[in-house]
């Protein structure tokens, strides 16, 4: 039997009003907040792909001018890592959960949170604004002297959204951080954390120490630019080399902001869907660690032809290397935990499982541009486009989706439709190895990436890439509609239709405005999942509401 | 250069086939690990799924196994290292007997000098079986020269020279592209590598025969620049330190360090005299930034390199 488990009060119907809204302190409402917005970056950078893989079915520049398809890879890259991936899983799901899953009643500092999402906004609308009034071509990396000197398009205005952006990044990291240490239920260990939190640690302490490294770069193109400072530009005494270390100290940890959150979903799930304790929760703890402090040191493998010496090359090149322990450490740790379990293929499973072969495979090509030699031929070609795909979309996109399906009944308090979720998940499986899979081939082959234009022996992997685009496209606009329509239509789901463990999932859902009514006493392990737990999850898709 | 279909690129240099080994060697590695996830996830979603009667008896954390698992990647990823380590430092090491080629990057081409002081635009022309050593240079962005036939890229920066070399060992016509984003038409900035039998190539130099070789038309602005007025080739003056023997001598600076006066000191020299000024000389010399470009620097230094020392070294030509 089960209690009812529909609170007359919870988070969503607390206040209607749109100020109740713009002005919550609530972290579940920031976490909606920024979701929303997220899902309007996420697709107007989906646009912009669209257009240039249509550019990209024939070797001529033929559908745009050189120019727009420019602004559109640039647009693009700066839009999805900026607005999208990096505060993707942290500042959505991460905002919503670690008060949750710790057992406290918000984070530590709710009025930072909110002002987060503003600082995001305000630099995500500078950002538009910039684009809609011309644009801006340097691609998201910004090299100069291209970006300090050469080019005529918006770099002040992109950068500075960019730097407003970093603060909200900031402030979310610093949040999570003091949170995690300070605001954990009695019981709650850090052992006994769910490993999500420990991924969503690790990813503050990357926000905290890396994005004012690119802060000052981008006010250093700036002044630059205003003022002539000779700082990257040789022609009045700068030395463009330097830009590239600044920025890749920063871009190179920001690439496991991109990725690690997503591997601490990835631990809930598989747990929660094969019914079994992680198998090495320790090393799969550190490893995120690990792999945090190790990003701040292997910036240079983005330079090993920059005109760098061979020496700081081979140096950058053996740390590189050890990235891939913690990494191996992880999937292997996941593998195992499917080894004995009782499995059930969900939405977010499929997801989840989909996640460790894609970000194997993203790792795995990540080898091949850490091994100095194979890296000369393949880098700033289709390879490296392809292998930080795997990693991003492949890796943390699908992440993201198995996250949002997975807690999507405690954010709404309603199932989806199983069955469109799992032919979402299988189509951008498929569709997200048909477009990217090619590009390692033509990588290899010697296709530089941003061509507007190619030569023609690339054309059928070009066209077998578009093809993919479009079928990645439908698998992300499925989801956006279902799961809208199933905040009306879908069935109620109780506090735990997955009868999860985990803190999050024995308050109502939706949670009521303060999580807890008396502050939980954790007393066991994370993922206390028992075997006897099997008998009962035959029912698991019956509502409960409507068994009781 | 055909443009049929292919997975793999042709190779165009003994080097190629190196790079083509380790690639292989990744290959499999990555081929086996992804195989091996791939078969034990779907293995154990089967065999392990709900309502199959199986043995779930769990056997908890393993350390040995996670040991086992942290040590296999380390050694196939040292191997990875020492492997790509030897090769780049070949790749980025260029023989004694190259042939020097001057390649300058600028928005949206390249331009190529040979030494003979034939030059073209967005084409190299190359004889098969000589290694070619590329004395690099942009005069405003950053450019990459890549041949993807050589496995091989070096990026081209404005104020600095870099180099690279290659020695291609099939007659053919290969990509070369600016692999470095570079601004509107970075796609553009495209051309090809000819490499020729030793003979065509002879005969390519000929077809040529007005070209003037480098270090002539390097005397030419050596003069119209009136560097020879200080600079006085055949006499020592008090105002200015003496040219002749100057190529990869060493220089004593007024601060007491010394350099090694290569290209990049060179050019530098000419450029911004200021930057570095030898011992016992006031630095008067004005600067020549933005009044010779990037090739006639290159033309200077290849006269400067003709010029005899006073006591003749062994590395005279």
């Amino acid at each position: 039997m089960s209690i009812d488990v529909r609170p007359t009060r919870n988070y969503l119907n607390a206040n209607y009003s749109v100020w109740s809204w713009l002005a919550s302190t609530d972290h579940k409402r920031v976490a909606i907040l920024y979701m929303i917005s997220l899902t309007l970056f996420f697709f107007v950078g989906g646009a912009a792909a669209v257009l240039f893989r249509l550019e990209l079915m024939t070797p001529p520049g033929d559908l745009v001018i050189s120019e727009t398809y420019n602004k559109l890879f640039t647009l693009h890259g700066v839009v999805m890592v900026f607005f999208f991936l990096v505060p993707s899983v942290p500042a959505t799901l991460g905002n919503f959960l670690l008060p949750l899953m710790i057992g406290a009643k918000d984070l530590a500092f709710p009025k930072i949170n909110l002002a987060s999402w503003y600082l995001f906004m305000a630099g995500g609308l500078f950002t538009i604004a910039a684009i809609v009034v011309g644009g801006v071509d340097t691609g998201w990396t910004f090299y100069t002297p291209y970006s300090s000197t050469y080019s005529n398009t918006n770099v002040i205005a992109t950068a500075v959204g960019i730097f407003i952006v970093g603060f909200s990044s900031v402030f979310t990291g610093l949040n999570f951080i003091v949170t995690t240490h300070t605001m954990r239920a009695p019981g709650m260990t850090w052992f006994r954390l769910p490993l999500f939190v420990w991924a969503l640690y690790a990813t503050s302490l990357i926000m905290v120490l890396g994005t004012p490294v690119l802060a000052i770069s981008l006010l250093l193109v700036a002044v630059e630019r205003l003022f002539e400072v000779g700082i990257f530009d040789p022609a009045i005494g700068g030395d463009p080399l330097l830009f590239q270390h600044l920025f890749w100290f920063y871009s190179h940890p920001a690439v496991y902001i991109m990725i690690l959150p997503g591997m601490g979903v990835v631990s809930e799930v598989i747990t929660c869907f094969s019914r079994k304790r992680i198998f090495g929760y320790t090393f799969i703890a550190f490893s995120s660690l690990a792999i945090a402090v190790l990003g701040f040191l292997v910036w240079g493998h983005h330079m090993f032809v920059s005109g760098q010496s061979i020496y700081a090359g081979m140096i950058f090149s053996f740390l590189s290397m050890f990235v891939a322990v913690p990494s191996a450490i992880k999937v292997f740790n996941w593998t195992a935990t499917l080894y004995k379990g009782s499995i059930t293929l969900t939405t977010p499973m499929l997801y989840a499982l989909g996640f460790i072969g894609l970000f194997t495979m993203g790792g795995l090509t990540g080898l091949f541009l850490a091994t100095l030699a194979v890296d000369v031929h393949v880098h700033d070609t289709y390879f490296i486009v392809a292998h930080f795909h795997y990693i991003m979309v492949g890796g943390m996109v699908m992440a993201y989706l198995g996250g949002i399906h997975f807690w999507w009944p405690k954010m709404t308090g309603r199932l989806y439709p199983e069955w469109w979720g799992r032919i979402s998940a299988v189509l951008i499986f498929f569709g997200f190895n048909l477009t990217f899979f090619p590009q390692f081939v033509l990588g290899y082959l010697g296709m530089p990436r941003r061509y507007h234009a190619y030569a023609e022996e690339f054309q059928v992997l070009n066209v077998m890439s578009s093809a993919g685009a479009s079928i990645l496209g439908v698998g992300y606009l499925l989801p956006l509609a279902y799961l809208i329509w199933s905040l009306k239509y879908g069935k109620r789901s109780g506090p735990n239709p997955w009868r999860a463990k985990g803190l999050e999932w024995e308050t109502p859902s939706p949670p009521t405005t303060h999580n807890f009514v008396d502050t939980p006493v954790v007393t066991g392990p994370a993922y206390d999942y028992l075997p006897k737990d099997e008998g009962e999850l035959e029912e698991r898709h019956v509502p409960v509401e409507s068994a009781s | 250069m055909d443009s049929g279909f292919r997975l793999f690129p042709e190779q165009g240099s003994a080097e190629a086939a190196r790079v083509d080994a380790l690639y292989y060697f990744l290959l499999s590695v990555s081929g086996f690990f992804t195989a091996l996830v791939c078969v034990l996830i779907l293995f154990f979603v089967v065999r392990y799924r709900r309502g199959a009667k199986v043995n779930r008896h769990n056997l908890g954390t393993n350390v040995t196994l996670e040991i086992v698992w942290t040590i296999i990647p380390l050694v196939l990823t040292m191997v990875m290292f020492g492997w790509g380590a030897q090769v780049y430092f070949d790749m980025r090491t260029p023989p004694e007997d190259c042939m020097e080629i001057h390649v300058v990057g600028k928005q949206w081409m390249w331009k190529i000098q040979h030494p003979d002081g034939r030059r073209e635009i967005n084409q190299l022309h190359v004889p098969v079986g000589r290694p070619v050593r590329l004395q690099m240079i942009s005069e405003d962005v950053i450019h990459s020269f890549y041949l993807p036939a050589m496995r091989t890229k070096m990026d081209v920066l404005p104020g600095k020279y870099t180099t690279m070399w290659f020695r291609p060992t099939k007659p053919g016509r290969y990509h070369l592209f600016c692999a470095e984003y570079c601004g509107t038409s970075h796609s553009q900035m495209t051309g090809e590598l000819v490499v020729l039998e030793p003979d065509d190539y002879a005969q390519w130099l000929r077809n040529a025969p007005d070209d003037v070789p480098l270090e002539s038309l390097g005397r030419e602005l050596f003069q119209q620049f009136r560097c020879h007025t200080c600079h006085a080739v055949d006499q020592q003056t008090s105002r200015c330190p003496p040219l002749e023997g100057i190529y990869n001598s060493e220089v004593t600076l007024a601060d007491g360090s010394t350099v090694i006066a290569d290209e990049a000191y060179l050019r530098e020299s000419i450029l911004r005299p200021a930057a570095k000024v030898v011992a016992g000389y006031k630095g008067v010399m004005p600067t020549y930034q933005g009044q010779i470009g990037e090739q006639g620097v290159l033309q200077i230094i290849e006269y400067l390199k003709t010029l005899e020392g006073a006591s003749p070294a062994s590395n005279q030509e």
